[in-house]
């Protein structure tokens, strides 16, 4: 008695092709579908003001540090207050459509809600100023800022990266009279002068759980 | 009738090669065939049936919006908090887990070993286990806490960089407990096979001929689909044979790989497995007991298999008295002062209720099987059974609690009080591993008609052409 036509036959082959086929998308979907690698880079969303970090850090050639004052001391890099945009725009083109709501903020007393673009979990903690005072330019992070107009989010901040660097952070380190430059290059292999870095300085970043989950 | 119960040959010189005859009444193939799919094809299951399933079901119902809340909430609706925090929860893992070996044991080493008896309460014991690893399968899972990241139990490539401790025993366990219970489903499907096709056969409705037939993946009994059966069923149970031990030896090292006094002892691994046995057995003969007399099947699963399992039982409960009695032999022998606590505590510590009622159900309780009349007799054997679960249950709680409420520092010792949380979702976790057994009663043959039909004196190569046991004549 054939309960099934015959034809049903071919499809078993094809079963297992897709068994084997599924449980090799559920681990690659797990692994680069759900990562920040893909979900969080380049991030860019449009912001209040358009501020161009590439008139500004670029053209202009500010340092970061004119702007966000506590990298260096603080955990947080702090976003300026209006009144730090007003310190040159008192004068310069105070009239620009694309300043109206930084004047107007100076005005008001109400804050430019600039929207966050590098946002870790609340679960981690980040210190901007362990980093920054032990070398580790800004630019490895952020990316080439100083030629963004909007600014985009260049690294996938994900756990694994962290780590990556904690594991081996001799590329990253540079002499600190240069951690807020943008196009400082080594001028012999990386690895080299940030071994030679992390001696004299001591870095051992540590990858106990409780380093970055307090 | 007696002596056949009891597996004597028949007396009758004509037949003295006859072997022992494990199934009685006047059974032939076509018989066992109507016997078995007989419960599964008539129109109604008896009343028995669905009163046993509305309160499984129920319980069931309970357990889901039990898990419902933990994940909802977190595991603080528990009753586990420092300094013990694995309570319950690993309680009844370990409780399930040691349920789970009775079916692979008989499946796998008995068919090894060429004990015919086993096949006709395989079937019926490999979906307990099957059944009962999902109820232990649970905690671990719910444990966690937060549920939607235990995928981090298993090495799956992610963007943190993570990946499972492979030296801690807690991942051999999730792999362990995982390949245990992928194996015993295929052995326990691949062995239904055959008798799929026959219920598909038989079947009535298109409905249960479009199922039954696919599942049976399209057997047709040819010689060639019996020759490879065979061969893969023996290759499955020796597959499932080393995890019979290797399972609950890998649980035991959850508690000897750490340094907890009580726990850190060397023979954890063979305890744990024969109280693993122990435990399965004495649950395979509670519920086969009230089974058979429910289905009909008193004439397939007699008295004889019951009474070997209480053999089993009786060995078992006797080694796992004897571990009882090492322990306390190496905490004193050993001279270590916090393992010697630990024990002593055990015996004469708050807890102490729990350890006495341990060691009369696990210990004294199965005694009494060496009485024949408490072996063959179906309430005396069921007793011992229920409190054999009972004490298996204790001698986790013991192990568990006992150990982790009173460990190297008095200042952070302890009590552990379970939740009404906790109590009910044991209770729910009977209820799923009932509610399941219950469906497969239904609808499943729930002994295995072509095995059983191997030991059958029809079956005998030696047997008279279509005799099939007609003139095994009973008086």
């Amino acid at each position: 008695m054939n309960v099934f036509p015959r034809w049903l036959n071919g499809l078993r082959p094809a079963l297992a092709v897709g068994v084997a086929l599924g449980g090799i998308y559920v681990v690659s979907l797990f692994a680069y579908g759900a990562s920040p690698r893909t979900l969080a880079v380049g991030y860019a969303p449009e912001q209040p003001v358009p501020f161009s970090h590439a008139l500004h850090a670029g053209e202009l050639a500010l340092d970061c540090r004119y702007c966000h004052t506590t990298v260096e001391k603080a955990a947080r890099a702090a976003v300026p207050p209006t009144e730090t945009c007003m310190n040159c725009h008192a004068r310069i083109r105070p009239q620009s459509d694309k300043l109206a709501a930084v004047v107007a903020s100076a005005g008001t007393g109400d804050p430019v809600h600039w929207k966050r673009v590098h946002d870790l979990p609340d679960y981690v903690y980040f210190d901007h100023s362990a980093h920054v005072s032990r070398g580790v330019g800004c630019v490895s992070c952020h990316g080439r800022v100083d030629n963004m107009e909007r600014v985009r989010q260049e690294a996938p901040l994900s756990m694994g990266w962290c780590l990556e660097c904690h594991r081996d952070p001799t590329p990253n380190l540079r002499p600190p009279e240069f951690v807020t430059s943008m196009e400082w290059s080594p001028d012999r292999p990386a690895r080299e002068i940030g071994a030679e870095l992390a001696r004299e300085k001591h870095i051992q970043p540590s990858t106990d759980c409780s380093t970055c989950h307090r | 009738m007696a002596g056949d119960a009891h597996g004597n040959a028949p007396a009758t010189a004509s037949r003295s090669w006859f072997r022992p005859s494990l199934v009685e009444g006047d059974q032939d193939f076509a018989s066992v065939t109507r016997r078995v799919a007989g419960v599964v094809e008539r129109p109604k299951p008896p009343r028995a049936w669905y009163i046993a399933i509305t309160i499984s079901g129920t319980l069931t119902l309970v357990l889901f919006s039990l898990v419902a809340y933990l994940i909802a909430t977190g595991v603080g609706v528990w009753g586990n908090n420092a300094p013990a925090f694995w309570g319950w929860d690993i309680v009844n893992f370990v409780f399930w887990v040691g349920i789970a070996h009775a079916g692979t044991l008989i499946s796998a080493i008995l068919f090894l070993l060429r004990q015919h008896w086993r096949t006709s309460i395989n079937r019926a014991a490999e979906a307990m286990t099957l059944f009962a690893v999902c109820c232990a399968g649970l905690y671990p899972a719910i444990h966690v806490g937060r549920i939607w990241l235990a995928y981090w139990l298993f090495p799956v490539p992610n963007q943190m960089s993570m990946w499972p401790n492979f030296r801690s025993p807690l991942l051999w366990d999730v792999f362990a407990v995982s390949t245990y219970a992928t194996v015993s489903a295929l052995f326990w499907y691949m062995g239904l096979v055959p008798d799929l096709a026959t219920l598909r056969d038989r079947a009535v409705t298109p409905l249960k001929r479009f199922l039954y037939g696919f599942f049976a993946l399209g057997w047709r009994g040819s010689s060639r689909h019996w020759h490879r059966f065979e061969r893969a069923y023996l290759i499955l149970a020796a597959l499932a044979t080393p995890l019979v031990l290797s399972v609950h030896s890998v649980v035991s090292f959850d508690f000897a790989v750490s340094l907890v006094p009580g726990w850190h002892t060397t023979i954890f691994p063979p305890y744990f497995v024969a109280g693993a046995i122990f435990s399965g057995f004495a649950m395979v003969v509670t519920i086969m007991v009230p089974a058979r007399q429910l289905f009909g099947l008193k004439e397939l699963v007699t008295v004889r298999h019951l009474e070997n399992m209480n053999k089993v039982i009786l060995a078992t409960g006797s080694l796992v008295g004897l571990a009882y009695l090492t322990e306390f032999f190496i905490a004193w022998y050993g001279g270590n002062a916090y393992e010697r606590f630990a024990f002593l505590n055990r015996a004469l510590g708050p807890y102490s209720w729990a350890y006495w009622l341990m060691v009369f159900c696990n210990v004294v309780a199965p005694q009494f099987f060496w009485f024949k009349r408490v072996r063959t007799g179906l309430l005396p054997m069921v007793a011992v059974a229920i409190l054999v679960n009972v004490g298996m249950w204790l001698e986790r709680f013991v192990i568990v609690v006992i150990s982790l409420t009173r460990d190297y520092l008095p200042t952070s010792w302890g009590h552990f009080t379970p939740t009404l949380v906790d109590v009910f979702t044991f209770a729910g976790t009977f209820g799923l591993f009932f509610t399941l057994f219950l469906l497969f009663c239904r609808f499943l043959p729930m002994v295995a008609i072509a095995e059983v039909k191997t030991v059958l004196p029809a079956a005998h190569p030696h047997a008279p052409q279509g005799a099939a046991g007609k003139e095994h004549a009973h008086a």
